[in-house]
């Protein structure tokens, strides 16, 4: 965990409501992919959560859905701002030695920290297999990028206006997926489905309210077959094995 | 050199700074940030007779200036806190703690008491009747003189350590129930708990919270927290440990003029783990610029009403 100025490199775009940030800084404490970050913005009291999307030594990328107030003003930020970034916080996704055909399935604004995962997986070797979920095909994002890192990606929509029609579950039956062991971040009910469709077990990403981020305030514990878990720090990745649903 | 230090029940602390209880909990998670023994000390997570989940989440509401949490009481219980919790604790802090104790009746409460006043590392022993997240417990203890005095009185039977009563703002008299606690044999005061709050999702039509309400804090309730403590401080011939919306080095002395001999930071750790170090970094200079050469000279120095 590290508290650090860091600086916006850009900020655009990549639908109506999902937006990219690269942000110049010291990014060492983020140690796994699936972390966030927690940032604090003027005017508000508590810091926004999000989760890193892609990071390297000087250079750190947020994805962000306009959801609220705070991420409403993230999206007015400017090149050349700074921000005050609490980072390498929470408990990301772990890759076991014994992984050999893992699949990605995010959904909506639950794609980004995929994305530092899928470079990770590939950089050791594994064959990358991602099925992304939106509503629609003017919501999609990051198609073109998980290509060309390598991943084979399968697009799904519930409207069927881009990809397979359906939820990510349609696409993992409809294109026979085959894979050992998942990893997925997406809304509550995404990750419940996917649990409940395939028998492999997976590491899941979770989302809660939080005050602190840093596991100070317990405002975001759940419940697990392990006990009571932090979301901001035990999580928010968890196992599909310990999952209280 | 200024003197920061200042005596609570005959317990010196380096300096008044203090971290509130709920906001740091056994101190694991910020010990990772800075070294903790430049505290005053710090009080640790409200605990119960038995561990306790708390409230479904969501437990936390952004505010102008502040928060609403209503995590209800989540915590290891009082076993857990003895043999897991201060045994980790005493690798990394080398200062007596602050034991916050809550409970959901009278015996619960001097139970919980006498237990952690067995421990050597126990300063002070808080007693949470001002709990605002948890039914028929915590605050129903703090509102009405006769209860707050009843948790006191079996408190104090069974505990040879300070005892502090830690006091709800959510009461139209808070002379009333300090002086019951003081009467009672309280040792000293903490005040304020978290104002009962409440924020409402205008697009969902409901409650942000799942528990409905939740106890608000932050900077908004800093003037609110003074006066209080001005009050409490004033009627009481006890030490007072004043907290509500401090966030700065300013903020502890202004708190200190008001009547407290240390003072709680909560809301601000949350924000910025190193609040706590930041303000105790931060009091020398602000001492000297207001001319103040030890820190104790200023307890209550604006109960003077004349000016």
């Amino acid at each position: 965990m590290k508290k650090d100025i860091y600086q916006i490199r850009s900020n655009e775009p990549l639908t109506a409501s999902v937006w990219r940030m690269t942000l110049a800084g010291d990014t060492q404490a983020i140690t796994a992919p699936g972390q966030f970050v927690n940032l604090a913005i003027d005017g508000l009291f508590l810091r926004r959560p999000i989760s890193v999307c892609d990071c390297e030594p000087d250079r750190l990328t947020l994805i962000y859905k306009v959801v609220g107030e705070g991420t409403e003003r993230m999206s007015r930020m400017k090149a050349g701002d700074e921000l005050d970034l609490l980072t390498g916080l929470g408990n990301g996704f772990s890759i076991g030695a014994d992984l050999r055909r893992p699949l990605l399935v995010g959904g909506g604004v639950g794609v980004p920290p995929l994305y530092l995962l899928a470079k990770r997986l590939l950089a050791a070797g594994l064959p990358v297999q991602a099925v992304l979920g939106f509503n629609t095909a003017a919501e999609c994002f990051y198609e073109a990028e998980f290509r060309a890192l390598g991943c084979g990606v399968t697009v799904a929509t519930v409207d069927g206006s881009a990809g397979v029609k359906g939820f990510v579950t349609t696409a993992i039956a409809h294109r026979n997926l085959d894979f050992d062991y998942f990893y997925a971040c997406g809304p509550l009910p995404m990750l419940r489905a996917l649990c409940d469709a395939v028998p492999q077990e997976g590491q899941l990403s979770f989302e809660e309210r939080m005050g602190c981020g840093f596991g100070g305030c317990m405002g975001c514990t759940c419940r697990t077959k392990n006990g009571p878990k932090r979301i901001c720090k035990e999580g928010p990745v968890l196992e599909k094995g310990e999952i209280v649903w | 050199m200024v003197d920061t230090s200042v005596v609570l029940s005959g317990w010196r602390l380096d300096n008044p700074v203090v971290p509130a209880s709920g906001t740091f909990g056994y101190g694991s998670e910020f010990k990772d940030f800075y070294d903790l023994d430049v505290l005053g000390t710090f009080s640790f997570k409200g605990t119960t007779r038995e561990p306790r989940y708390g409230n479904p989440t969501p437990r936390i509401a952004e505010c102008t200036a502040g928060m609403i949490n209503a995590v209800g009481l989540q915590n290891p219980g009082i076993d857990a806190v003895i043999y897991d919790e201060l045994p980790r604790l005493k690798t990394f802090f080398h200062k007596k703690v602050i034991a916050n104790i809550s409970g959901f009746s009278v015996d619960e409460y001097a139970y919980c008491c006498e237990r952690i006043d067995r421990e050597e590392q126990v300063g002070i022993i808080e007693v949470n009747i001002s709990c605002p997240n948890v039914r028929h417990g915590g605050m129903s203890f703090g509102t009405s003189p006769e209860s707050a005095a009843e948790v006191t009185r079996a408190v104090k039977a069974v505990t040879t350590k300070p005892v502090y009563m830690k006091l709800s703002p959510n009461v139209s008299d808070i002379v009333a129930i300090a002086r019951a606690c003081v009467e009672a044999g309280a040792d000293g005061l903490c005040l304020i708990n978290t104002v009962l709050g409440m924020r409402i999702d205008v697009r969902r039509r409901r409650a942000v919270v799942a528990n409905t309400m939740g106890g608000f804090s932050g900077p908004a309730v800093f003037p609110l927290a003074v006066r209080m403590v001005y009050q409490a401080a004033k009627a009481c011939a006890v030490p007072v440990i004043g907290c509500g919306g401090v966030q700065s080095a300013r903020d502890v002395i202004e708190m200190m003029m008001a009547g407290a001999t240390a003072v709680e930071v909560g809301a601000a750790n949350l924000v910025n783990p190193y609040a706590c170090r930041e303000i105790v970094e931060a009091l020398p200079a602000e001492m000297e610029r207001l001319g103040i050469e030890r820190l104790s000279d200023i307890i209550g120095s604006a109960h003077n009403d004349e000016w």
